[in-house]
C-alpha cells in the first residue's frame, strides 16, 4: 500500500522534464512537421517536392556525401590511433591521448573553424611559409572541410573504440594462434568481426556529427560548397522567394529523416557489441 | 587451450597487435614501426593548427613577436557584453537542467523503474534532432505566435521570451540540447551511489522526500552533478546555431562578427576558449578519479 504510493508519486518527479520536452522540443517539431505540409495556407506537399529538387537536393547529398567521407575516414584513421595507444607500453601517452581526444572531440564550431584558416587559410601560416598559395591550395572547399571535420571525428572515434580495443583479449589471440591461424587470419576471422559493432556505431556518430555541423562551414565556406544546413539557414534568414519560406522547414524534415534513419542502425549495433565486450 | 598467458593486462599485450592488413613475419619489430609512424602523423595533424593558430596571433605583419591581439580581445567592442550574456545563459540553462534532470533520475531509479526507457528515448532524441532543423522549428513558432495569438495572455510571454536583453527562448532550447549530456551524468552517477538503501534509512528516520533529496542524495552526487553542469556550461559557450539563427548576440556570434574586421583577435579568442575547455574537462576529470579512489 505504502509501496504503491511511493511509487505513484515518484512517477510525479518526472512529469516537469517530460511536460517541458513536450512542450519546448515537440511543438516546434510539430510545426514544422505542419509547416512542410503547408503551401499558401491549405495541405500541399510542394516543399518537400521542391525540396528535393534541384539546388536543394544539390545541398543534401552534398552534406550526405561529406559527412559519409568524414564518418569513413574518421572510423578508420581512428581506429587505428585508438590500436596505436591501446597496444602501446606507456601509461602516460595512452592517459594523454584520451584527455586530448576529450578536449578535441568538443572543439567545434566557430572557433575550430578560425583555427584551420589561420593555419592553411589563404593568409595562413603553413600556406604563407610553404608557399602553398602558388600550388592552388585551397581550405574553402568540399577536401578542406573534410579535413577540418576530421579535427573533431578522429578523436571522437578512438573515444568511442578504446573501450571495444580493450575488450579484445589476449587470450582470443592466443587461442587462435595455437590453432595455427596467423596475425592476418586472427584479425580477420576474429578481430574484426568483433569489433565491427564498435566501428560501425563509431561511424554512425561520426556521420551524425559532420551531417548537423553548421557554425564551422558557416564560418569556413560560406556558401560556396553546398550543404543543406547551410541552405536551411539562408531559407530561415529570409534568403529565398516570397511564398517559399516553409522550404526551409521541408529540408529540416528531410534532415531528420536522414539522421534518423542513420542512428536507427546505431541502437541494435549498440547492443550486439555490449554483448561481447564487458 | 594450455599455456595460455592467463592474466595479461589490455595494455601489455605481448608482441602488441599489428594493423589489420599486416601479416608480414618479423611481428616484434614491425609493430613498432607501424605505432611510431601512426602516432608521428597524428601528432602532425592535431598539433600543427594549434601551434599555427598562436603563430598567427602573435606575428604581426611586418613586426615581430607580439602579444597584442590577447589585449586586444577585451577592448574590442561587444566582448564583455557577450561573454556575460553567454554566462549568464549557461548558469540558467544549468540550473532548469538539474532541476528538471535530478528528480526524473532519482524517480526512475526508485519508484517508477518501467519509466526508464521513455526517459532514455526523450533523452536520445535531441541528439537524433539536428539542432539547425530545431531551431527551424523554434524560429517558425515565434514567427506564427503574434499572428495565432495576437488577442491572448500567450503574445506577451511569446515577446518576453525573446528579450535580447536576456532570451529566455535561449535558455529553453539549451536546456533541451543539454538533457542527454545531463541525464547521462547523473544517472551514471546515481549507479554509484546506493540510492534505495540511503533513502531508505532516511525514510524510516523520518526525512521527507524533499530532505531525503536535498540532504542525503544532493550532497553523495557532487561529482556527477559538477560534471553534468561542465558539459553544460560547455555547450552553452560554444553554440552558435541557434543563436545565430535567432540573432542573439552570445559570445561564438561575437567571435564570427568581429572575424570580418579583426582577424587576429578571433583567432586569439579561439585559442583561449580551446585552453579553457582543456582546463575545464582537466578539472573534470580530475575531480572525477578523486572521487573514485575516495569511494
Amino acid at each position: 500500500m505504502r509501496d504503491s504510493r511511493t511509487r505513484s508519486k515518484s512517477r510525479w518527479a518526472a512529469a516537469p522534464l517530460l511536460v517541458f520536452v513536450a512542450v519546448v522540443f515537440g511543438v516546434p517539431l510539430l510545426v514544422l512537421l505542419g509547416g512542410t505540409f503547408t503551401k499558401e495556407g491549405t495541405f500541399s506537399t510542394a516543399n518537400l517536392t521542391e525540396s528535393l529538387q534541384g539546388a536543394y537536393l544539390t545541398a543534401l547529398i552534398g552534406s550526405v556525401k561529406l559527412s559519409a567521407l568524414v564518418a569513413v575516414l574518421g572510423a578508420v584513421l581512428g581506429t587505428f590511433l585508438a590500436q596505436a595507444v591501446v597496444t602501446s607500453r606507456f601509461r602516460a601517452l595512452r592517459e594523454g591521448v584520451l584527455t586530448a581526444s576529450g578536449v578535441l572531440a568538443n572543439f567545434g564550431g566557430v572557433p575550430l573553424a578560425f583555427a584551420w584558416i589561420a593555419t592553411l587559410g589563404n593568409a595562413g601560416v603553413v600556406t604563407t611559409t610553404l608557399g602553398l598559395g602558388g600550388h592552388g591550395w585551397s581550405l574553402y572547399n568540399f577536401w578542406g572541410l573534410t579535413l577540418v571535420y576530421l579535427y573533431f571525428s578522429i578523436p571522437l572515434q578512438v573515444l568511442t573504440v578504446v573501450p571495444a580495443l580493450d575488450g579484445l583479449r589476449p587470450q582470443w589471440r592466443e587461442a587462435a594462434q595455437n590453432n595455427g591461424a596467423s596475425t592476418w587470419q586472427f584479425w580477420r576471422y576474429v578481430g574484426i568481426p568483433v569489433l565491427t559493432p564498435a566501428l560501425l556505431g563509431g561511424a554512425v556518430l561520426l556521420f551524425g556529427g559532420a551531417f548537423s555541423a553548421y557554425a564551422t562551414a558557416q564560418a569556413m565556406v560560406g556558401s560556396t560548397v553546398p550543404l543543406v544546413t547551410l541552405k536551411i539557414a539562408d531559407a530561415l534568414t529570409g534568403n529565398v522567394l516570397i511564398g517559399h519560406e516553409n522550404v526551409a522547414l521541408a529540408l529540416s524534415l528531410d534532415m531528420i529523416v536522414v539522421a534518423g534513419l542513420v542512428m536507427a542502425v546505431y541502437l541494435p549495433l549498440q547492443r550486439r557489441s555490449a554483448r561481447w565486450l564487458r | 587451450m594450455a599455456s595460455l598467458t592467463p592474466q595479461v593486462t589490455p595494455g601489455t599485450v605481448p608482441g602488441a597487435a599489428p594493423a589489420p592488413v599486416s601479416a608480414r613475419p618479423g611481428r616484434p619489430r614491425r609493430p613498432r614501426v607501424w605505432r611510431g609512424v601512426v602516432l608521428l602523423l597524428a601528432g602532425v595533424y592535431f598539433l600543427v593548427p594549434l601551434i599555427a593558430s598562436f603563430v598567427f596571433t602573435v606575428k604581426a605583419p611586418g613586426q615581430g613577436f607580439s602579444l597584442d591581439a590577447y589585449g586586444r580581445i577585451f577592448s574590442t567592442e561587444g566582448f564583455g557584453g557577450s561573454l556575460l550574456l553567454s554566462l549568464g545563459l549557461g548558469l540558467a540553462t544549468i540550473v532548469v537542467v538539474l532541476l528538471l534532470t535530478l528528480p526524473a533520475a532519482v524517480a526512475v531509479r526508485l519508484g517508477a523503474p518501467r519509466l526508464r526507457p521513455v526517459l532514455e528515448v526523450v533523452c536520445t532524441l535531441p541528439l537524433v534532432v539536428p539542432p539547425i532543423t530545431f531551431v527551424a522549428g523554434i524560429s517558425t513558432v515565434l514567427r506564427w505566435g503574434p499572428d495565432y495569438l495576437a488577442s491572448t495572455p500567450f503574445y506577451q510571454t511569446i515577446i518576453a521570451l525573446q528579450n535580447p536583453g536576456f532570451p529566455v527562448v535561449l535558455v529553453l532550447a539549451y536546456v533541451v540540447l543539454a538533457l542527454p549530456f545531463a541525464y547521462r551524468s547523473l544517472d551514471a552517477g546515481l549507479g554509484a551511489i546506493d540510492v534505495r538503501t540511503l533513502s531508505e534509512a532516511a525514510r524510516n528516520l523520518g526525512a521527507s522526500w524533499p530532505h531525503v533529496l536535498l540532504r542525503v542524495i544532493i550532497p553523495n552526487m557532487r561529482s556527477a552533478m559538477a560534471s553534468a553542469s561542465f558539459l553544460t556550461l560547455a555547450l552553452v559557450l560554444g553554440e552558435f546555431t541557434i543563436a545565430r539563427l535567432l540573432s542573439f548576440q552570445t559570445f561564438p556570434n561575437w567571435i564570427y562578427r568581429i572575424s570580418g574586421s579583426q582577424a587576429q583577435v578571433s583567432v586569439a579568442v579561439s585559442v583561449f576558449s580551446l585552453l579553457i575547455t582543456w582546463l575545464l574537462l582537466l578539472a573534470l576529470s580530475s575531480a572525477g578519479a578523486r572521487q573514485r579512489s575516495g569511494s
